[in-house]
């Protein structure tokens, strides 16, 4: 009996540590993000330094080429990531899983083609595709950016709902529910949503965390937000013809786009055990 | 008049015939055994009668639900006609229930969409003393742990009473139950059978049992239909066919149950 209750509690333990990591990662960025709508330590834009200073207690990052405070930057960095992150997923999630649902629905000819555009679409390299998108806007903005990575992502998230509807809607438990005289919308948001929401979610994580990272190069190529917005992929484009000499310019945004990236991965892990009633105290 | 009227139902796929030409039809109150070995059409047809058969079947022949066509139905026609006429029970209890939602939840969903098609208030201490009386009905033990409990949390013969009571709470006319019992063990397969056939009988519905196992369609049912690779082979009462078969297959099936159950012997 004993043994039973330890096995119960330790993984929620460990669950809720990882809940709890990603959380304060996250809250982090967030809170950061929040603050620099009121208020940041130097004028992003303007000299606030030495050129190239090394980290100090004025300069946490040290400053860049122009005496500019780095660290200024990666706050507002912060809050470039998250808009495109949520920002791309969002759009990602909303085309995504309203198509793939379409297709586990729809007669085998429709779905047999938009499962075949979903391939087509997976096959181009995220990046690629997204450099298209901004190349056949006006200019490259955070909007742009944002609307390019939210399509690339969204042929993933349709062809991952597509196949876990599939799974779901061949249970008894639908077909059950379908005889019983259940509508399709019922289906869909009482039965089939639930149950694949917790892989989803987890994808959504991943996929947030892929868009931070694809935000940064499209910036780092110079197709992200324009400046004065220092993206991380600029901070990190504009530190490498010094990154013999002043490391420190790369190193702190790459550690920013990580700290990000892995809180909402852990997050998203932590969400997903909270929100499976068949994993909460057992696994 | 029938309140299922099942006339030359062929059901193809892929250039393959699975079903040809099956007639039957159950009169309101009778209880009809459909058995057949795997793959002789059994659930196939039980899914045609609901509209519910797999992308890519062609269906010919008419199928008549309550005096409804159902062969060539729109799905909105079918969503109406479905539950209030007919509901199903499946062979496999871990998969019949919607994992994650809490056992009361899932049994009130048929009734408040019950009460809603009748034009009638929902109110949710009624809804919830309802699904009470349904879960006593089919004798679950427990009843105010039951509901808040995951499907995951209860046993299988609990889950598969679950879902009786889910159909229940349709008031269907008839109820289709493919191989219901089959996952169980005996002692529980027996008792869900009673169950089952004193339900039926207390509530007046139609019973379509599927299933490969001659003892539990005699135990349940009074007239049979045998199916062999999508044929009608045989028909008539159950205990005329089982005593009497007429059919060379029919007979091959009586004689593996007997000579199973002379195996069991003393332990049954």
């Amino acid at each position: 009996m004993s043994g039973q209750v330890e096995t119960a509690t330790m993984p929620n333990r460990r669950g809720s540590l990882t809940l709890t990591v990603g959380l304060v990662l996250v809250g982090l960025h967030v809170a950061v993000a929040l603050l620099t709508l009121m208020w940041t330590p130097y004028d992003p834009t303007g000299m606030s330094g030495g050129r190239l200073e090394a980290p100090s207690l004025a300069h946490w990052a040290g400053t860049d080429r122009l005496g500019r405070d780095l660290f200024t930057q990666i706050m507002i960095g912060s809050r470039i990531a998250l808009i495109v992150g949520f920002g791309a997923v969002a759009i990602a999630a909303t085309i995504g899983v309203t198509l793939g649902v379409l297709s586990a629905f729809a007669t085998r000819y429709l779905d047999d083609i938009l499962a075949a555009a979903f391939d087509i679409l997976i096959a181009f390299p995220t990046l690629l595709l997204a450099m298209l998108v901004v190349a056949a806007t006006e200019s490259a903005s955070l909007f742009s950016a944002t609307l390019a990575l939210g399509i690339a992502i969204s042929a993933i998230v349709a062809r991952l709902t597509r196949i876990l509807a599939k799974r779901i809607l061949s249970m008894d438990y639908i077909t059950a529910a379908r005889t019983a005289g259940a509508s399709w919308p019922s289906i869909v948001f009482r039965h089939l949503l639930p149950n694949i929401w917790p892989m989803l979610a987890v994808n959504f994580a991943l996929q947030f965390g892929l868009a931070v990272i694809a935000e940064a190069s499209l910036s780092y190529l110079g197709l992200g937000a324009p400046p004065p917005n220092a993206s991380w992929g600029r901070l990190l484009q504009e530190a490498q013809g010094t990154v013999y000499t002043a490391p420190f310019g790369a190193i702190a945004p790459g550690i920013a786009l990580v700290t990000l990236v892995i809180g909402m991965n852990l997050l998203a892990d932590g969400l997903r055990d909270a929100g499976d009633p068949t994993r909460r105290g057992r696994q | 008049m029938s309140l299922l009227d099942i006339r030359g139902l062929t059901l193809s796929t892929g250039g393959q015939t699975l079903v040809s030409d099956v007639s039957f039809s159950i009169a309101p109150g009778e209880r009809l055994g459909l058995i057949g070995e795997s793959g002789s059409g059994k659930s196939l047809t039980a899914l045609a009668t609901i509209g519910l058969l797999p992308r890519g079947f062609r269906v010919q022949g008419s199928i008549k639900l309550d005096g409804h066509e159902v062969v060539g139905a729109s799905e909105s026609a079918m969503i109406a006609l479905r539950g209030a006429t007919a509901a199903t029970v499946f062979q496999e209890p871990l998969t019949a229930l919607n994992p994650l939602m809490k056992v009361g939840k899932q049994v009130a969903e048929p009734v408040v969409r019950r009460h809603r098609r009748a034009g009638e208030t929902v109110d949710r201490a009624a809804v919830a003393r309802e699904v009470h009386s349904l879960l006593e009905r089919v004798s679950l033990p427990d009843i105010d742990r039951i509901v808040k409990s995951y499907p995951y949390e209860i046993s299988g013969g609990q889950r598969q009473r679950v879902a009786i009571a889910m159909a229940l709470a349709c008031r269907p006319k008839l109820l289709i139950a493919d191989e219901p019992t089959t996952a169980l063990d005996v002692t529980t397969q027996v008792e869900i059978l009673d169950l089952l056939s004193g339900l039926v009988r207390e509530d007046d519905m139609a019973l379509l049992f599927i299933s490969h196992d001659l003892p539990v369609v005699a135990r349940v049912t009074e007239n049979v239909v045998v199916l062999r690779r999508g044929e009608v082979i045989e028909r008539g009462q159950v205990h005329a066919v089982f005593d009497e078969p007429k059919h060379e297959y029919t007979r091959s099936l009586v004689d593996a149950a007997t000579a199973f159950d002379k195996a069991l012997g003393p332990a049954r």
